[in-house]
């Protein structure tokens, strides 16, 4: 095989791999600072790329767009949740909480499963087969552009945590809840601004990767588990270990795609998550618990 | 700051599951004392001070603060209120800067306004916390934590603190700094309820005390009349 081909293949994988970083970045602010274990991830993943396929169909709105009104709406979705729903079950034992949200997931995809059925969808944007050329490497203008954006919002979101009054307020909360109410933080307000902001976020990660791949119901799942296993792989808690944890992810399915056969490029992801587990137990970037 | 700042709590009875932590507890803390409460571990002590902040549930009496009723209110509409809390273990946020922690203590909408004055106030009267803005809490002494915890709250701009063992753990020096520092906030006419293993010291500064023993309120009196008392000699100062 020539180089180039691995190059590219490398370039792609990269690319996609921080769009998955970005989705398991709202997986990671979730439970770093609820400590909620978010079983519907992927669903509120797929939700995202639904709502772009419609957004897409309906009147031609390019995802990279739809990004925003989707970020919206699953926030207000995400914040009302853990309002409403999932604040009564913070001090539950954590299989209460599993179980509610896996019947959530299954409420997500099964609604989507009713509405949209079971083919796969696409966003078809004009530029879908344009790509560019950079030293012999041909990139796909869609997975650039997905990349770019995962970028410009991982950026958003640290800033926000580092700057912001309310983003310092929940870095606070996940450092000592008994602290934050002591100054009067109110901390279950907190949470469901979190929970909001990481459901937001996996949205735009959903609408982006539409862009790049094919979307049915199905894929939650998969992209639930795919989540797990980069915040896994590159430290629980650790903005920065989810995007490296995406990439490499992205590359290592992008390769085994190429040299060992693409239906089983999961395959690669648990080999992965299993070396990662045996040798550096709290992830690539993650702390010592 | 001005005298307001009155707390009075009656019949105040707290449980974990069937346990009765605090059984009927009534006692009256008038604006700009310092009030003592002393017991041994496990006395009650920690639980009537969160009851009191808003984070035990409460089963039973009622808790009055500034003339107005406050049994029951979520904490972080307590704390906007002027009831201030310096915790037990002084509960810094480890991983959040010194100055980070300082802005923290002003979330409270009462005192956002004043956030900047306040800062500069404190960095002023805890010259340690200036050298060490931008290190992370976790990383700071046990004493200069204490000095975070109690800037931190006075960023809260309250009128009434509520002090958990604030000098538990610290070098003898650095208990003498912390008194010396509450004694300041009584001068300037801040209300206060203390909590402290060193119950000399803490009697020595109260006009009012109360003797807890558990979950029971089993003697009161001024600070000199409990550091007179007998029983209060034997139990608590060994004497």
């Amino acid at each position: 095989m020539s180089l180039s081909l691995y190059a590219g293949t490398l370039s792609s994988g990269i690319l996609t791999g921080l769009v998955y970083g970005l989705a398991a970045m709202g997986l990671s602010v979730i439970f770093g600072v609820v400590r909620l274990v978010n079983f519907a991830h992927g669903e509120m993943m797929v939700l995202g790329m639904f709502a772009a396929v419609v957004l897409a169909a309906a009147w031609g709105i390019d995802p990279l767009l739809s990004a925003l009104p989707v970020a919206a709406l699953l926030f207000v979705a995400g914040y009302g949740l853990q309002r409403g729903l999932l604040n009564r079950f913070i001090d539950r034992p954590d299989h209460q909480q599993f179980i509610l949200l896996l019947g959530i997931a299954m409420i997500l995809v099964n609604g989507l499963m009713m509405v949209f059925g079971p083919d796969a969808r696409s966003t078809n944007v004009p530029y879908g087969f344009d790509a560019f050329f950079v030293g012999g490497i041909t990139l796909d203008k869609t997975r650039v552009y997905a990349a770019g954006g995962a970028l410009i919002v991982a950026a958003a979101l640290y800033a926000f945590f580092r700057f912001s009054r309310t983003g310092i307020a929940i870095r606070a909360c996940a450092d000592n809840q008994l602290g934050a109410a002591v100054v009067g933080l109110d901390v279950k307000g907190l949470y469901a601004i979190t929970f909001g902001i990481g459901s937001a976020v996996v949205g735009i990660a959903g609408c982006l990767l539409s862009l790049v791949i094919d979307v049915r119901p199905q894929l939650a799942a998969d992209y639930t588990l795919l989540s797990f296993i980069i915040v896994i792989v590159g430290g629980l808690g650790s903005m920065g270990g989810a995007l490296l944890g995406g990439v490499l992810i992205g590359v290592s399915e992008a390769l085994a795609g190429v040299l060992i056969d693409p239906s089983r490029k999961q395959m690669v992801s648990y080999g992965l998550l299993i070396l990662v587990l045996l040798v550096r137990p709290q992830g690539l970037l993650g702390k010592r618990g | 700051m001005s005298g307001a700042g009155s707390l009075i709590v009656e019949g105040l009875s707290v449980a974990y599951g069937d346990a009765l932590a605090l059984d009927h507890v009534s006692l009256s803390v008038r604006a700009g004392e310092v009030t003592t409460l002393i017991g041994t571990n496990g006395a009650g002590k920690t639980t009537l001070i969160r009851a009191i902040a808003g984070l035990l549930p409460i089963r039973h009496g009622q808790i009055v603060y500034d003339g107005q009723e406050i049994t029951g209110r979520p904490s972080h509409r307590i704390c906007d209120l002027g009831l201030g809390q310096v915790a037990e273990g002084r509960q810094v946020f480890p991983s959040l800067s010194v100055r980070e922690n300082l802005l923290m203590g002003a979330v409270i909408p009462r005192a956002r306004s004043l956030a900047n004055a306040t800062y500069a106030a404190m960095l002023e009267l805890f010259p340690r916390l200036r050298e060490r803005l931008t290190q992370a809490a976790g990383t700071l002494s046990g004493g200069e934590q204490q000095m975070l915890a109690i800037a931190r709250c006075l960023m809260g701009q309250p009128r009434l603190i509520l002090f958990d063992e604030p000098s538990l753990g610290l070098s003898p020096a650095m208990a003498s700094e912390v008194f010396r520092i509450i004694r300041r906030l009584k001068d300037q006419g801040m209300t206060i309820i203390l909590v402290e293993q060193n119950v000399a010291a803490s009697l020595a500064l109260a006009d009012q005390a109360y003797v807890l023993e558990t979950g029971r309120i089993t003697l009161s009196g001024t600070g000199q009349t409990l550091l007179r008392d007998p029983r209060v000699r034997e139990a608590y100062l060994g004497l």
